[in-house]
């Protein structure tokens, strides 16, 4: 037990310091990031001057800029950069074989290298988040309650293993099809549109309101920025959080059946 | 000494990289079927946005869907001629196989900016041009003139020389810093200001930004300008924009030439 745990140590210090190779280009990166928001909020000060109204199904001009910043938020615990398409490839190349002889499980060595690149990841993004969020203060509407706030920063965590597990599945796809790259792009998009990364989740007329709320996606975005926001509140909140929980534990279950799946399945050759 | 065909040279280019494009070809369908998916969804998103409002910053639905074909034809062509060279070329610099660019009887920067052409982002061209079939004629009260079939193409023509030029300027940073892997990222996020209507940025800190974007790093007049000559019915006070465009590509090639040249001195080869 305690040699286990040192090897998963072992595995994480060592995560760390591979990240932090990068921390000059991975700074600019993450200030970078927030363009985007920049154009949004022109856009969006547009749409209200043109349509005369302070008003967007309950979102108010400023709402719409605290929900972007919110899902930028969110999105740094849920995105998962490389980590489907890096599993495709030691699929491919053979390098998966390692995890079937050794002694290590393959989606814990993933989880704890993706923990170890995420904590680094804020340590190093606190400063420009910080930043941006001090001086865009004025679009928020202040502190929700203690219990909203408990249950933002337990969706925030949520939605990063949600991520984990959902991209790690997708990965294992490539145990059955070898090229997965096209795969993994609309699979992107549709996170991007369906996670409310885009736009607010509410703003989506029938019978994609209802749709969305069938997909694991908005968990990803749209939630944690909308109980900030106090737009999910009440049972519907705490019914929200549960749905959470489920599809995590959904994409638990589906990630290791298709690990085992794909491990009987695949074939090794050559050296 | 014979200089070569520049022409003769980049249709065989295009003809190789077509000849190994058909080779992988389930690949380049789900590739042109990828890119025509998230133009789909943009156009969601717009359809979504003008539910609210019947315009934005003067640009009503139909005339937006004209600026965001514009966008797609813009975008196309420089994904497939420009874009994987130049991401091409920063690997280049790191392995040093740019000596063998620098040794060919051709000119470098020819060379290094269209070896590869990626006919799968041409698909997105096809969507542009439905697209545009479909909006022009549902724009309310406009009025066409032949001129603005010859406008539209020349200034999307500009339009792609000018992003090529900024393409060009960044991938030289390549150079110096010896690897630059978030250049699509860096790029992205500089032409993101350029996919919407210039008007929006306005106020005290939009006045400022949209005239850095129009004359210091001249990204927004690559779409606006065209956009706008097909969309609106044409009138005189966009000619005064119009010259400037022209201005701001010879300019911006001329920039980005010396900016390409003053970074192969710097060249030191590597690994050979």
């Amino acid at each position: 037990m305690l040699a286990r745990a040192e090897t998963w140590w072992t595995i994480l210090k060592i995560s760390v310091e591979e990240r932090l190779v990068y921390r000059g280009d991975f700074a600019l990166g993450t200030l970078m990031r927030f363009l985007p928001i920049v154009t949004q909020i022109f856009l969006w000060t547009a749409v209200f001057v043109a349509a005369g109204s302070n008003d967007i199904k309950g979102y108010s001009p400023t709402d719409i800029i605290a929900y972007y910043l919110l899902t930028m938020l969110a999105r740094a615990f849920s995105s998962m950069p490389g980590l489907a398409s890096g599993i495709a490839r030691q699929v491919r190349d053979g390098e998966i074989k390692k995890f079937m002889i050794q002694p290590i499980d393959l989606v814990g060595y993933l989880l704890l290298a993706r923990i170890a690149h995420k904590v680094v990841y804020y340590l190093v993004a606190a400063g420009p988040f910080a930043l941006v969020y001090y001086v865009c203060r004025s679009y928020f509407p202040g502190w929700p309650d203690p219990s909203v706030f408990a249950v933002f920063v337990c969706s925030l965590l949520l939605s990063f293993a949600l991520g984990f597990f959902l991209e790690a599945s997708m990965g294992m796809i490539a145990f059955w099809f070898l090229e997965v790259t096209s795969l993994l792009f609309v699979y992107m998009l549709f996170t991007f549109f369906f996670s409310g990364h885009m736009f607010p989740l509410d703003f989506l007329p029938e019978p994609w309101g209802t749709i969305v709320d069938f997909m694991p996606f908005k968990y990803m975005a749209y939630f944690p920025a909308a109980v900030f926001l106090g737009k999910v509140e009440g049972p519907d909140m705490w019914q929200g959080l549960m749905v959470q929980i489920g599809w995590v534990a959904f994409f638990i279950f589906t990630c290791r059946r298709m690990m085992n799946a794909g491990y009987r399945r695949y074939s090794g050759f050559g050296g | 000494m014979n200089h070569p065909s520049y022409l003769g040279v980049f249709l065989t280019f295009a003809r190789n990289s077509l000849i190994r494009d058909m080779t992988f070809r389930t690949n380049f369908i789900i590739e042109a079927i990828s890119s025509v998916s998230w133009m789909i969804m943009n156009l969601g998103f717009y359809t979504l946005v003008y539910q609210f409002t019947p315009s934005i910053a003067d640009w009503s639905k139909y005339e937006f869907f004209v600026f965001i074909a514009t966008t797609m034809f813009i975008n196309s062509i420089v994904q497939a001629f420009f874009m994987p060279n130049m991401q091409e070329l920063s690997e280049l610099v790191r392995t040093g196989g740019l000596d063998y660019a620098l040794l060919k009887p051709i000119d470098t920067q020819f060379l290094v900016s269209l070896q590869r052409v990626n006919w799968s982002s041409l698909g997105n061209f096809v969507v542009a041009l439905i697209l545009l079939v479909y909006a022009v004629p549902r724009i309310d009260g406009l009025q066409l003139s032949p001129w603005q079939f010859v406008l539209y193409p020349l200034y999307v023509f500009l339009g792609v020389l000018i992003l090529y030029s900024v393409m060009v300027g960044l991938a030289a940073t390549s150079i110096w810093l010896g690897r630059n892997q978030s250049l699509y990222d860096f790029w992205f996020y500089i032409t993101n200001f350029s996919r919407y209507p210039m008007e929006i940025y306005d106020g005290t800190w939009g006045t400022p930004l949209r005239h850095l974007f129009t004359f210091v790093i001249p990204i927004l007049v690559v779409i606006n300008v065209p956009a706008r000559f097909l969309a609106k019915t044409l009138s005189a006070d966009q000619s005064l924009l119009a010259a400037f465009a022209v201005v701001a590509t010879v300019l911006s090639l001329l920039a980005s030439r010396w900016v390409f040249k003053q970074a192969l001195w710097s060249y030191r080869s590597a690994s050979s």
